[in-house]
């Protein structure tokens, strides 16, 4: 099959299941080291990524894909998200969201150090996609 | 010689004996069908994450500074078997071929002066190491109460193991489960997880040079943990479709052969019932010509 030029090949997959695969022509992901958006010819890489949102642009249509973390590769073959847990954002439980949010906050004084950091940080996270998930009223 | 009414009541169990096995076959099989799905679901993420990593590994592992994880601990003498069963019988050989190839290779590894420890996943396989390795079960985790294999059921195995390999109770660690190949066919398998067995690109393929976000070594400390679930997360897949798959072929024998006893028994029965009716015949004859 030719590939139009400005298009290339995205694997989203999960342990559990392939959430999206197809030819689309933008991908943003939520790196751990900032943002960043993926074109067609874009350069090799391989960067981890933070619980966030994805989103997928392939023509007229967008589509946003919550990831809790997981690691991205660019090659030549195009784009593969290797996600911890994915799913499409307007399939999110949002008072099962908020119940993790909650449990995490718990869990937070029995943690200490490099732990602790780790834990806070993965929580600021949570708590950006849930005021995402809320604000844009994707439901 | 029995009699017929005991010769009725074992022919009605074997039918009884022959309806629960069929009931069990068809369970199995349609079990089956989810627990293949699920492994096959579970496979593109496993392999791309074994391409990624030794993508970055082949790069590493030479290194003197390369994570314990991947490059072991440079040595070589105690060794973790996590064996991999599951927690039901009734499926033929299914479990006892995951131990015999377990037994076997701790035998193997003891005779050449190692120290083998066992971690042991699933009710089955504890209870048949236990006969003669009883002091060296350091675990055992039972998935009994698990309906459907999740990741975070992997995620927690993995991490036991890893807290012990931190803590220095093993240098090698080997994997046992029974690879799903097809309903008759299942094959157990090892696979050793640390060091982790890195496939060597393929000779002529062109290794692309990525760009990596942050550093490599900080991208392979995540990295490896999390493989190692995912690997003992595979594990349990293919053991669980290879389980029904196994299950299935034996309920099936199981069914065939109670149907091959009622047709024998049934003879023996139609025979005994037509000589007592002959014999009988005769008493009745031989009486009436002595009148």
């Amino acid at each position: 099959m030719r590939r139009d030029m400005s298009t290339f090949h995205f694997d989203l997959v999960s342990p559990e299941k392939i959430a999206f695969s197809g030819e689309v022509d933008q991908v943003d992901i939520p790196g751990a080291e900032g943002d960043f958006g993926v074109l067609a010819g874009h350069a090799p890489v391989v960067a981890v990524i933070r619980p966030g949102i994805l989103t997928v642009t392939a023509g007229a249509n967008t589509q946003k894909i919550v990831v809790l973390g997981g690691i991205a590769e660019v090659s030549d073959k195009g784009l593969t998200v290797l996600a911890d847990v994915a799913t499409a954002a307007p399939d999110v439980d949002l008072e099962e969201f908020a119940a993790t949010i909650q449990t995490m906050e718990q869990q937070l004084p029995s943690k200490v150090g490099d732990e602790l950091d780790s834990a806070i940080e993965r929580l600021d996270h949570f708590k950006s996609i849930q005021h995402e998930l809320n604000t844009t009223a994707m439901h | 010689m029995a009699s017929l009414k005991d010769m009725r009541v074992r022919i009605a169990s074997t039918k009884a004996t022959q309806k629960i096995t069929k009931a069990m076959q068809m369970v199995a099989a349609s079990k089956l069908r989810r627990a293949q799905m699920a492994a096959e679901a579970a496979r593109p993420y496993a392999e791309k994450m074994e391409a990624v990593i030794s993508n970055i590994a082949g790069a590493a592992a030479g290194s003197p500074g390369a994570p314990v994880l991947l490059a072991g601990n440079g040595k070589d003498q105690v060794h973790l078997l996590l064996v991999c069963t599951g927690e039901r019988g009734l499926s033929g050989a299914f479990n006892s071929s995951i131990v015999r190839l377990a037994r076997e290779r701790a035998l193997e590894l003891m005779s050449q002066g190692k120290t083998v420890k066992f971690f042991c996943v699933g009710r089955k396989g504890y209870e048949q190491l236990r006969r003669n390795f009883e002091k060296q079960i350091i675990d055992n985790v039972e998935l009994r109460s698990v309906r459907q294999i999740g990741f975070v059921n992997a995620e927690e195995i993995a991490k036991k193991v890893i807290a012990r390999f931190n803590a220095g109770e093993f240098d090698v660690c080997t994997l046992f489960y029974s690879r799903f190949k097809s309903v008759i066919s299942q094959i157990p398998t090892a696979q050793r997880l640390i060091p982790l067995e890195v496939t060597a690109p393929a000779a002529g393929a062109v290794a692309t040079s990525y760009e990596y976000e942050p550093e490599e070594d900080e991208i392979l400390s995540g990295l490896l943990p999390r493989n190692l679930a995912v690997q003992i997360f595979r594990a349990l897949l293919e053991n669980n479709a290879s389980f029904y798959g196994a299950q299935m072929s034996a309920m099936d024998n199981a069914t065939r052969n109670a149907g091959e006893m009622i047709r024998k028994q049934t003879l023996v029965y139609n025979r005994t019932r037509q000589a007592m009716i002959t014999k009988e015949l005769i008493e009745i004859i031989s009486g009436a010509e002595a009148i």
